[in-house]
């Protein structure tokens, strides 16, 4: 109780039915994920509605679990998280609908939390947040870089303006036959090649801390598809390497920049694609240069799981911002006016 | 005390009571989101009764056939009700729900949900002695189909459907006087009839394991079954 609170958590916002107990925004008890990724494996990317089912199916299994790991029982409990978005909208609904139900019968607080908050608080299970602090978050959906003057206060000051930067990843390996989730594979093959082919990079306005990854992944496109037309042979390793350094340097300097900038003492590296071997190797040695502390969560910690939504509840629990009965999940939601 | 929840159409409904009384029943018809509305009702219904959820003892709700959204926002609320209260939860179908309204007309009832590109989701039942039994399992097919095997059976049909107005005259025109339609309230389903159904009714085996009835494989699954096939 008080600033210690044991909160069950629960994150269904894509294709993850997960969930945690998490104490203090600090403490993990227990982390389940019931991962559907060999199950979208044969669509080639998420299907909502196969997402939506399995959430369904799996939801109250994985809970139970969390609690028994947790040995813990709902008295034990002093609040229940969901996240209540962004994500894909049928797949959100099934973890709010549950988390309401919980929080209802168990006569619980429900804390609503949006889930790149809960991305960016992966890092206080790691180690402390001080702030300011800078967040670049990539993963499957997002690329944002964003500002924290204080616990609780987000101020977005970058995003992609096309694909994030998983995204591009999956199409890029979709184009030279490698599996769906097409990062991991990429970062590994990228390791037997050399960055030998010039692939664009896109920096935009001068001062500008956005992405865009699309001028990118055609140009990798375009690559592929002439050389098949001349019947020429292609390195695939290499075009894995170029394409990685490619959006590693964008990466970089963007992020270096801003934690510059801005003037603060960590910069954070999450969501799933921070598990990216490249990403995480450049980012160490840029921001050593510059003298600020640099937070990468463990890989279960950045793909989407359920402690993070309890590390980032706390802080809702602390503004006391307790959801209605009315909440709904919210596939657009901002993080910025909360 | 028993929970009966349905969120399977436009419709929603809660009501709480046991096989004896109704003790409160809510409903209403609306085009709005039932995620924003199922809990609150919930919770107005047990208000009403002056319960609390820990005095509930069994869980209730339809399971489909219906909008799958809608389904899944009540199967989510029932099985979380029920798995954290330790609760049974019975399973209950949206079809089978609404063909009771009819329970008091011997002879044969049809519910059906529209499903659009000219499919239903239907169940056919046989009144006897105000009790139903299942005459055709419910399945999603071409209304045009369903008609056909009901003109077959050359006797009256009495149809219930929030969609029937979409489909009055194909009705008539199939059936002539054998089309027989319910009152505007027996359209819809009346979660005191999900209650009283589930009253008679075994509960799931295995709370966690529920899932709801779609009767159809996702468009993406029937893709790779189309492509594996060919
Ligand atoms: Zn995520």
């Amino acid at each position: 109780m008080g600033n210690n609170p044991t909160i069950l958590a629960i994150e269904t916002s894509c294709d993850e039915t997960a969930a945690a107990v998490v104490r203090g925004g600090k403490e993990i008890i227990s982390n389940q994920v019931a991962s559907q990724i060999a199950i979208h494996e044969q669509f080639g990317g998420v299907v909502p509605e196969v997402a939506s089912r399995h959430h369904v199916q799996n939801m109250t299994t994985i809970v139970k679990k969390t609690l028994e790991e947790a040995e813990l029982t709902y008295a034990d409990l002093d609040a229940i998280a969901v996240t209540e978005g962004p994500g894909l909208v049928g797949a959100l609904l099934v973890g709010v609908n549950t988390a309401k139900a919980l929080a209802y019968a168990n006569d619980l607080p429900l804390l609503p939390v949006h889930h790149i908050a809960g991305h960016i608080h992966a890092a206080n299970l790691v180690q402390t947040i001080e702030y300011p602090a800078m967040a670049l978050v990539v993963s499957g959906g997002h690329t944002s870089l964003i500002y924290m003057e204080n616990e609780g206060d987000y101020e977005i000051i970058g995003e992609t303006r096309d694909d994030a930067v998983g995204e591009a990843y999956d199409k890029v390996a979709r184009t030279i036959g490698l599996p769906y989730p097409g990062g991991p594979q990429i970062d590994k093959l990228a390791q037997e090649g050399e960055e030998s082919i010039e692939f664009p990079r896109s920096w935009l306005e001068e001062d500008s801390y956005d992405f865009s990854f699309s001028g990118l992944k055609s140009s990798v496109l375009n690559y592929v598809h002439n050389r098949t037309q001349r019947g020429e042979d292609m390195n695939k390793a290499d075009i894995a390497a170029s394409f990685q350094r490619s959006v590693v340097d964008v990466l970089v300097e963007r992020a270096a920049r801003a934690v510059m900038s801005y003037d603060t003492k960590q910069l954070i590296l999450t969501g799933g694609v921070a598990a990216n071997s490249a990403i995480r190797e450049a980012m160490e040695v840029k921001v050593k240069k510059i003298g600020v502390q640099l937070i990468v969560p463990p890989l279960s910690l950045c793909t989407d799981n359920a402690a993070m939504i309890g590390a980032a509840a706390h802080v809702e629990w602390k503004k006391k911002n307790i959801a209605a009965l009315t909440l709904n999940g919210v596939p657009n939601l901002s993080l910025q006016k909360r | 005390m028993i929970l009966a929840m349905d969120t399977s159409t436009y419709v929603l409904g809660v009501a709480v009571g046991d096989d004896q009384t109704v003790r409160a029943e809510w409903t209403t018809h609306e085009k709005t989101n039932h995620s924003l509305r199922l809990m609150p009702g919930i919770d107005l219904v047990l208000k009403s009764a002056g319960l609390k959820p820990k005095q509930l003892s069994t869980i209730a709700v339809t399971t489909g056939p219906g909008s799958y959204t809608g389904v899944r926002i009540g199967v989510s609320t029932a099985k979380a009700m029920a798995s954290s209260l330790n609760l049974p939860l019975v399973e209950v179908s949206t079809l089978e729900t609404l063909a009771s309204n009819g329970k008091y007309r011997e002879g044969l009832v049809c519910s059906f949900i529209d499903a659009r590109r000219g499919q239903v989701y239907a169940g056919v039942y046989e009144v006897k002695d105000e009790a139903l039994t299942v005459y055709k399992e419910e399945r999603l097919l071409l209304l045009e189909d369903l008609l056909q095997e009901l003109k077959n059976e050359e006797r009256s049909v009495l149809f219930l459907s929030l969609d029937v107005d979409l489909h009055r005259e194909t009705l008539t025109h199939e059936l002539g006087e054998h089309a027989m339609f319910g009152a505007t309230g027996d359209n819809r389903t009346k979660p005191s009839e999900v209650l009283r159904i589930a009253s008679k009714k075994e509960a799931a085996t295995n709370v966690d394991a529920v899932v709801p009835r779609y009767l159809q494989l996702a468009e993406a699954e029937k893709n790779i079954k189309k492509e594996s096939s060919s």
